[in-house]
């Protein structure tokens, strides 16, 4: 056939597929689209699964390696028959979640993470390249197959100028189509309705060679046995591994290839169109294969050795001589390919500018984000998505030298694509599944995949060294990419398939094991996961005795709180007229009791929940433990925030406290070294105004005497003084080393007495002791507690005001304590006074008399405290009594 | 005319000290060791000086001065003021009650005699 006519011819059809295609989206637009909108429609749709690959390509996999070529056609029927329920649910979830892509659907399900678009954007725009690169080859294979036993005109371009025209032709064509306008739900009738038509075209067009080839050119069906069974393609084994892999790779390119997830989900219009498709569809691939094997057999037959089996379908009815039959299977064909072309780069059109283009746009400009030049961005976006996605598909048909078999390649595409399946499929039915998982599991799965089967695709030294091939890259043998970690016996797309999926699964669990899903992924997932659960509406109001009020209240426990939900419960119960706290479940009491519940956790859940354990389940109770374990999450946290803030108010005051104390302490400190000052500068003026005396000379001698005596008592003074300080400082900070031993009480009385018989020497004083009494042995440091008593004695020689002065000294031991009680006869010490005695410069009296500087009684209580005990005042004596308490045995230092 | 001197200070030897130092300069020195009957000393035999310690068992030197100064019969009577705190506050606010002068103890005898020819006019 003249190469002209070959191309009108093709035009022609084009045409015609833009007319059908512009005819049903007038229907659509007024709302008429009747039949079209019926699952038979969908099904054809569906048929965009059988490429210019399964057209042409299946007959040379059948001439080449017997049935294997089945593998493709059961992996979908397997899923189309027997897990149609997945599809469903991914129908359902694309329907409700209104999901534009694959893209979209990965990315909505993992908390609407933009990085999972663009990961699964690239991931399927890389493994659809070597897809269209195959449908590229197979048209292009085509017309030069055509053309050129016949050329009269035109000459036939070059196959590499041929391939440029298709590509460019395609995407004229796919531009045309797919982008005329913007729809919101992404759904393109017209496109649907064509792809339809292509679908019986090329069915009939394959249906049409066999037929001709069975009773044609063989004899019937058992003549045609007959030549199976003498053919090669009878000697063929079935290696149980690479069917089990080819199966798999084709179920899951089923689901998750861009164009069938396009025309299964974003396409479907009505839900109950996959019950019809669940069948019909394995029906349409069961006839699409039926001829494969006739056809192959009679094409090794006939043709001669050499000939591209892949092209037998096209090339057996020209060498036969039947035009008509030729050109039909060559739109068959044309058909396959175009309408793979088209839906895919739509698909792949709409993730690039919903994931790619847009987020980008929307961020250098984000003011003009919802003006309206975001549909001719939008437009523009997707045309140059065509158009590149096009040029990629040319640039690996140019790099990958077109020399491969069709199957070959479109397998690469099929294991790509299938590193999508555990996202979907965990995201699909685990609640647990994240975003971290998914990417993880995405790009470890994608590197494989392209490391071991597309890069080398292009051939040794094409991307990777050929060294790398035989050794592995650095010398490392186990990263070769046809035998990873050293297993190499493995066919290369199985090798791929097996590590690439199992690194994939492997990441995926991990990462969604080791982190926590956020917000917005927990509710997508919840969304996802349960899409069928949520639709029951339950009637509202409840009947008697339908839940244990026992379930109830551990229920309620989880998201009030225990001591909430029983005081709620039991104040119920006593409504009720009954004891304890599980009230009847009657209406009221259930209705009452969602309310509370809708408080703590909204009124759907609460609802829910009750349901639950009314016993209308409409959600797992995992899922309830789930959101009441949150819930007490939620409350724990509060509970925690709560504590902080008593904790801070409680730092807060002590910090005011420590503060006022340091304003005191700093107070105290300037008034005690005023204090001091005063106490070092009385002495030093007596010294100095008498030195200053004497040295001017000109002194009878007695007055000299007397002068010099006065400097010398007040230097004792002064000493004395400094040694009160030094003392009590160390007394005050702690650092005072304790003398221990056992000495008798009264030797230690009566030291203090001879000791404080210099004071005052000229009194005389009567002291009442009870030696007997005092005959105890003390654990203590006697210095010191004589120290003390010295202190009473002289204090009460100084300030007993009687004219016959007594001092009553009385012992007591009760328990591990001793007391000792210092009582004078004198009029005492005044009650207002009493508190302040034992402060440092408390001299309440004439101190001159006494030549002290107020320090003793402090000094006295910084000593009792080094040694365990006390010293206090004891009213109501009649004179001036201070009582000493010290443990009997003191065992170690007292700070 | 000998000046006639009030000494109102608590510490005995002090007291001794100043009434040796002024007496040999030529005044008459009287003394009091509180300073519960001052104003009332003063006001029935006003001194030509009254030399005032600050801390005094019973009432505290400032009150002293401020009675005195509120009462027009004393309120020009010289007044020399004595501390042994010695810090600036002091001096101010026995400055601001109407102090005439103020010494620290301890002080220079020199430097006493002279402040009491100054305040005693001679």
């Amino acid at each position: 056939m003249p190469f002209n006519l070959l191309v009108l011819s093709c035009l022609a059809y084009v045409v015609f597929l833009f007319a059908v295609a512009w005819w049903a989206e007038r229907r659509a637009a007024r709302g008429r689209l009747g039949w079209l909108q019926s699952p038979l429609i969908y099904t054809l749709s569906l048929s965009i699964y059988c490429t210019a690959w399964t057209f042409y390509g299946a007959v040379g996999y059948a001439a080449r390696s017997g049935l294997e070529f089945l593998t493709i056609y059961l992996g979908p029927t397997i899923v189309f028959v027997g897990w149609w329920w997945m599809l469903r649910k991914l129908v359902r979830i694309g329907r409700r979640q209104g999901v534009t892509s694959i893209a979209d659907l990965l990315s909505s399900r993992f908390g609407k993470s933009n990085l999972l678009g663009v990961i699964v954007t690239v991931i399927a725009v890389v493994a659809a390249t070597p897809y269209i690169a195959l449908q590229l080859q197979s048209v292009t294979l085509s017309f030069s197959v055509f053309a050129s036993p016949t050329d009269e005109g035109l000459a036939p371009p070059g196959t590499e100028a041929t391939a440029i025209w298709v590509a460019t032709g395609l995407a004229i064509f796919t531009i045309l189509f797919g982008t005329r306008n913007l729809d919101a739900k992404e759904q393109h009738h017209g496109i649907v309705t064509a792809i339809a038509v292509e679908a019986v075209v090329k069915l009939v067009a394959l249906i049409a060679v066999g037929v001709f080839v069975v009773w044609g050119l063989a004899d019937g069906p058992f003549d045609m046995k007959a030549r199976i069974d003498a053919s090669s393609i009878a000697d063929w084994n079935l290696q149980p591994g690479r069917w089990a892999g080819l199966m798999f790779a084709s179920g899951a390119a089923v689901i998750c290839l861009p164009r069938m997830f396009q025309v299964m989900v974003v396409e479907n219009a009505d839900e109950r169109h996959l019950s019809t498709a669940s069948w019909a569809f394995p029906l349409y691939l069961f006839a699409m294969s039926l001829f494969i094997v006739p056809i192959a057999v009679m094409g090794l037959e006939r043709l001669p050795a050499g000939s591209n089996a892949d092209m037998f379908v096209l090339t057996l009815p020209l060498a036969e001589g039947q035009g008509t039959l030729a050109m039909l299977a060559f739109l068959g064909g044309f058909s396959s390919a175009t309408s793979m072309v088209i839906v895919e780069s739509i698909a792949l059109a709409t993730m690039v500018s919903n994931h790619i283009v847009m987020p980008v746009w929307l961020r250098l400009r984000p003011a003009k984000g919802m003006s309206g030049d975001v549909r001719r961005l939008v437009l523009l976006a997707r045309r140059i998505s065509i158009a590149v996605v096009l040029g990629l598909g040319y640039a690996y048909y140019r790099k990958s030298g077109g020399s491969a078999t069709l199957a070959a390649i479109g397998l690469i595409a099929f294991a790509g694509v299938a590193q999508f399946l555990p996202a979907m499929v965990f995201g699909l039915f685990w609640r647990g599944a994240t975003r971290v998982g998914a990417v993880m599991g995405l790009s470890i799965g994608f590197v494989i995949w392209a490391y071991t089967l597309f890069l080398p695709s292009f051939g040794p030294d094409a991307v990777i060294p050929a060294q790398v091939f035989a050794e592995g890259p650095w010398g490392l043998d186990w990263l070769r990419p046809r035998a990873l970690f050293g297993v190499g016996a493995m066919d290369p797309l199985i090798h791929a398939l097996f590590w690439s999926m199992t690194l994939n699964t492997a990441a995926f669990l991990i990462g969604s094991l080791f982190t926590f899903p956020g917000p917005v992924e927990r509710m997508q997932g919840a969304a996802f996961v349960h899409v069928f659960d949520t639709a029951a509406a339950n009637p509202r109001g409840w009947q008697r005795g339908v839940a244990e009020p026992e379930d109830l209240l551990v229920m309620s426990q989880r998201i009030m709180g225990d001591e909430d939900a029983l005081a709620f419960f039991e104040a119920e119960a006593k409504d009720q007229g009954k004891a304890g706290y599980l009230p009847d479940p009657s209406p009221l009491f259930m209705a009452r009791l969602e309310r509370r519940l809708a408080g703590s956790v909204g009124a759907a859940t609460a609802h829910a929940m009750m349901s639950q354990l009314a016993g209308r389940a409409t959600v797992t109770v995992e899922d309830l433990m789930a959101v009441a374990s949150e819930s007490a999450q939620i409350m724990e946290y509060s509970a925690r925030l709560e504590s902080q803030q008593a904790e801070l108010t409680r730092t807060a005051r002590a910090l005011r406290e420590a503060n006022d104390k340091l304003t005191q302490l700093s107070v105290q400190k300037d008034a005690f070294l005023s204090q001091i000052s005063h106490e070092l500068r009385t002495p030093m003026t007596s010294i100095r105004a008498f030195s200053e005396i004497l040295t001017e000379g000109d002194l009878p001698a007695p007055m000299v005497a007397h002068y010099g005596r006065i400097i010398h008592d007040e230097a004792r003074r002064l000493t004395r003084l400094l040694d009160d300080l030094l003392d009590l400082s160390v007394l005050e900070n702690g650092t005072v080393q304790l003398n221990l031993g056992l000495t008798n009480l009264s030797q230690m009385i009566d030291r203090a007495l001879a000791s404080a018989s210099h004071t005052k020497p000229e009194r005389s004083f009567t002291i009442h002791r009870d030696l007997p009494m005092e005959n105890i042995f003390l654990r203590t440091d006697a210095d010191r507690l004589v120290q003390v008593f010295i202190n009473l004695i002289s204090n009460a020689r100084k300030y007993c005001d009687s004219p016959t002065p007594e001092l009553r000294i009385s012992v007591r031991q009760k328990g591990g304590r001793v007391t000792v009680d210092f009582v004078d006869n004198g009029s005492g010490i005044p009650q207002d006074s009493q508190a302040l005695i034992f402060e440092k410069f408390a001299r309440l009296t004439d101190q001159t008399r006494a030549g002290g500087a107020g320090l003793g009684l402090a000094i006295c209580r910084e000593v009792m405290a080094n040694l365990g005990g006390t010293i206090t005042y004891l009213p109501g004596q009649g004179g001036a009594a201070f009582r000493v308490a010290v443990p009997l045995r003191l065992e170690q230092q007292v700070a | 005319m000998t000046p006639r001197v009030l000494l109102i200070e608590d510490e005995p030897n002090i007291t001794e000290a100043i009434r040796f130092i002024l007496s040999r300069d030529g005044c008459e020195v009287v003394t009091l060791a509180d300073g519960l009957g001052a104003v009332q000393a003063v006001r029935k035999d006003v001194p030509d000086l009254l030399i005032l310690d600050l801390m005094l068992p019973g009432v505290s030197g400032l009150d002293i001065l401020v009675q005195l100064c509120a009462d027009p019969e004393t309120a020009l009577l010289p007044v020399l003021m004595l501390t042994a705190k010695g810090q600036g506050r002091d001096r101010e606010a026995a400055e601001r009650a109407g102090a005439n002068h103020f010494m620290t103890k301890p002080f220079s005898n020199d430097d006493m005699r002279a402040a009491v020819r100054a305040l005693t006019g001679r």
